[in-house]
């Protein structure tokens, strides 16, 4: 069967399914297994209506528990395991990896991104949402700057990738340099060290526009009477926005940087594409696919290693999501 | 409300120019690459992107046969174009051409103006006219070939050749049929599965709602790279191994947390009345599910649906671990990244226009339902 028609297959099935399923699993507890007659209706229907939320829930805790919850447990359980996985090493892969000076190269690449990209990626979001509020034309603008978030990483790394080209009749930078005279064009992927913000740069250019949206929505958000006192006593345009605005929205500021953080730490399609990792650009998730098929302990080991940089994060956002519930 | 205060005009011009600038340079990469995957091989290694509407001088070599000479006066003389070169044609279509230099060596290739004479090495004069007429004169007979280099002038060209290549020669035909069929099971499913789910936590009281709500909420922070080897091992030994199938289905589980958590926040946002009231009429929660709430539901449906297709579109990592590494089941983003790059790492013209053969359905669908996706982005961030 050709996979389109199996796609097309598979949707029918997936979405009939679904519906079937949901229809007849409360079909059953209404009619058959609780009926709403009988000597106690009453009690039927609450007992129905106790086991209810389940049906509805099942197939989503099913598929959350599957791809999400087993993963963590059966990684770290994995990454216990020699390559082969039929030998328990303890912390052996953990060990060998601490020792190994490339993955030591890619945990600090991997805070710098975490520092670097979260920061420029709201620091330009909101100059930009500011700065596009008022702006007659600021819609067309916005959307421009958003445009990125469609863009694959992939295919951003091939625009950027024509950028930083070392042919000054191809690259930008190097286009720019030779016409301000500079000698021989540099290949900025190859600098030691520096490379890392210009790959950097890919993803706060693609998450800039994300930053934008919702930075921009929460300046809207802040109650006009604040702003218009603040320029009765003489607040300027910079006071007024760090001094008053900036406060306001700082919740929503932090909601953005922890969710591009998170994303920092999923994303290997940029190094992948830009350098492959070589020239000391590696980062965790991308020294993570170069075990991939080729040592499942290792490559557990550096996804769990990444989970628990991930966990403040996650204890921090369930904190939250109970708060705002009460 | 901030011109009450009477903003100055210089503050105002800053403003602009500002935005201008980052939307310059948020745009022009974009356009550079667009640019460039209308340009052949030639052009993009000769001249900038930006110049591309511009003519361009370009150098050339040509070999100028002996056999054509005649005696006049005691001279040898070869008159001939050198635009009739045939491996020349596709730059001179008509054998027509505007010459601006030439010269005699390799090592100085637009040494002379057109229209004027230059010595030959092996004795003689050559003159080039601007409308590529040679003139070879030497009192000695021509015995072997004359190499000519000179600098023409192309006018700028627009060529459709590396989409053709790309979607013929190299396979990104088939490449985005998966990429299609990868991605729209992939974005359908979930979204039911979630609908009911997050219609459960909004709506329905029951023991435990709270802590679903902060697994869902953990969920969603949990590393994409921690499901990789245990999921593959399962999907390995229940039967499903690399395939499609496989990949729907991690596509499906990675895809719930977003799911559910901004459906749930569009849900919990409806009005009260209504679902109390239809209730009161003896409405089951699985009507009122599907005739009250899916339907009003419908942006959050949409944006999730629009984040879904954006992703599984675009995505790398799980292509390249559930499906199979062959060529008829790449998509589009592993075809780049892997074949592409580097077979053809150094050939822009193909890279660029892969990358815009791949990019042109997510760009359709972020320019027609930008509004949908902005509403949804600001329910799953800003409360």
């Amino acid at each position: 069967m050709p996979p389109v028609l199996q796609g097309l297959v598979t949707i029918l099935v997936g979405v009939f399914g679904c519906v079937a399923y949901f229809y007849a699993s409360n079909w059953l507890l209404d009619r058959v297994i609780f009926p709403a007659r009988g000597p106690d209706p009453g009690r039927n229907i609450n007992r129905a209506n106790l086991v209810r939320p389940w049906l509805f829930l099942f197939p989503a805790i099913f598929a959350l528990g599957l791809y999400l919850a087993y993963p963590v447990v059966g990684s770290f359980i994995r990454s216990l395991y020699n390559r082969a996985g039929d030998e328990f090493i303890g912390l052996g892969n953990y060990i060998d990896l601490f020792a190994a000076p490339g993955f030591r190269t890619a945990l600090l690449n991997n805070f710098l991104w975490l520092f670097v990209v979260p920061a420029a990626a709201t620091g330009f979001g909101l100059m930009a949402a500011q700065l596009t509020d008022r702006l007659s034309w600021g819609n067309i603008a916005k959307s421009l700057i958003f445009m990125p978030m469609a863009i694959s990483f992939v295919g951003a790394s091939l625009i950027w990738k024509f950028v930083y080209a070392n042919n000054p009749d191809i690259g930008l930078i190097n286009a720019v340099r030779s016409a301000f005279g500079a000698g021989d064009p540099v290949d900025v992927i190859q600098i030691p060290f520096w490379n890392n913000f210009f790959i950097m740069f890919i993803m706060v250019w693609i998450q800039t526009g994300f930053a934008m949206v919702i930075l921009s929505a929460a300046l809207r958000g802040i109650p006009e009477e604040t702003i218009e006192a603040a320029i009765l006593d003489g607040a300027g345009p910079f006071r007024l926005f760090f001094q008053v605005k900036v406060p306001q929205i700082m919740g929503t500021i932090v909601v953005v940087w922890t969710t591009i953080t998170i994303l920092v730490l999923k994303v290997f399609d940029i190094v992948y594409t830009m350098t492959g990792g070589n020239f000391g650009t590696h980062i965790l998730p991308s020294y993570m696919m170069s075990f991939m098929f080729r040592d499942d302990g290792r490559a557990t080991a550096v996804a769990f290693v990444i989970m628990i940089i991930v966990l403040p994060v996650m204890i921090w956002n369930i904190a939250q999501a109970r708060k705002e519930m009460r | 409300m901030e011109n009450i205060a009477g903003r100055k005009s210089g503050v105002a011009w800053a403003v602009h120019l500002a935005v201008a600038a980052m939307v310059l340079l948020w745009l022009i990469p974009t356009v550079g690459l667009f640019v460039s995957s209308f340009r052949d091989r030639d052009q993009i290694s000769q001249s900038g992107w930006w110049i591309a509407p511009l003519p361009v001088d370009l150098t050339f070599r040509t070999r100028v046969a002996a056999d054509g000479q005649r005696e006049i006066d005691g001279a040898f003389v070869i008159e001939t174009s050198v635009f009739a070169d045939d491996s020349l044609a596709r730059w001179f279509p008509g054998g027509a051409g505007q010459v601006t230099r030439f010269g005699t060596r390799g090592a100085a290739p637009t040494e002379f103006d057109a229209g004027t004479t230059a010595e030959l090495r092996g004795g003689g004069t050559l003159t080039i006219a601007a409308d590529g007429q040679a003139v070879l004169r030497s009192g000695d007979a021509f015995e072997r070939p004359v190499t000519l280099y000179f600098e023409a002038r192309i006018p700028p060209r627009v060529t459709t050749q590396n989409y053709e290549t790309v979607l013929t020669a190299d396979g990104m035909d088939r490449a985005f049929i998966n990429t299609l069929t990868v991605a729209i099971p992939a974005t359908v499913i979930p979204i039911l599965i979630a609908a009911f789910a997050a219609y459960a936590l909004a709506w329905m009281d029951f023991r435990g709602r709270g802590v679903l709500i902060a697994c869902v909420v953990g969920l969603l922070v949990v590393p994409l790279q921690l499901a990789l080897v245990p999921l593959l091992n399962l999907h390995n030994q229940i039967g499903i191994g690399q395939s499609f199938l496989g990949i729907w289905l991690a596509h499906t589980g990675f895809g719930l947390p977003l799911a559910i958590y901004l459906l749930r926040n569009y849900m919990v946002g409806l009005p009260r009345d209504i679902i109390e009231s239809a209730r009161v009429d003896g409405a089951t929660d699985f009507q009122i599910f599907t005739r009250i709430v899916l339907p009003l539901s419908f942006p959050a449906l949409a944006a999730f649906a629009i984040f879904q297709f954006l992703w599984t579109w675009n995505d790398l990592l799980v292509a390249k671990v559930f499906l199979p590494a062959g060529s008829d089941t790449q998509v589009m983003t592993v075809k780049i990244a892997d074949d592409l790059l580097g077979s053809r790492g150094g050939d822009w013209g193909i890279l660029a226009a892969a990358a815009f053969v791949s990019l042109a359905v997510p760009l359709i669908v972020f320019f027609t339902m930008q509004r949908y996706l902005v509403r949804g982005l600001l329910a799953g961030s800003v409360k």
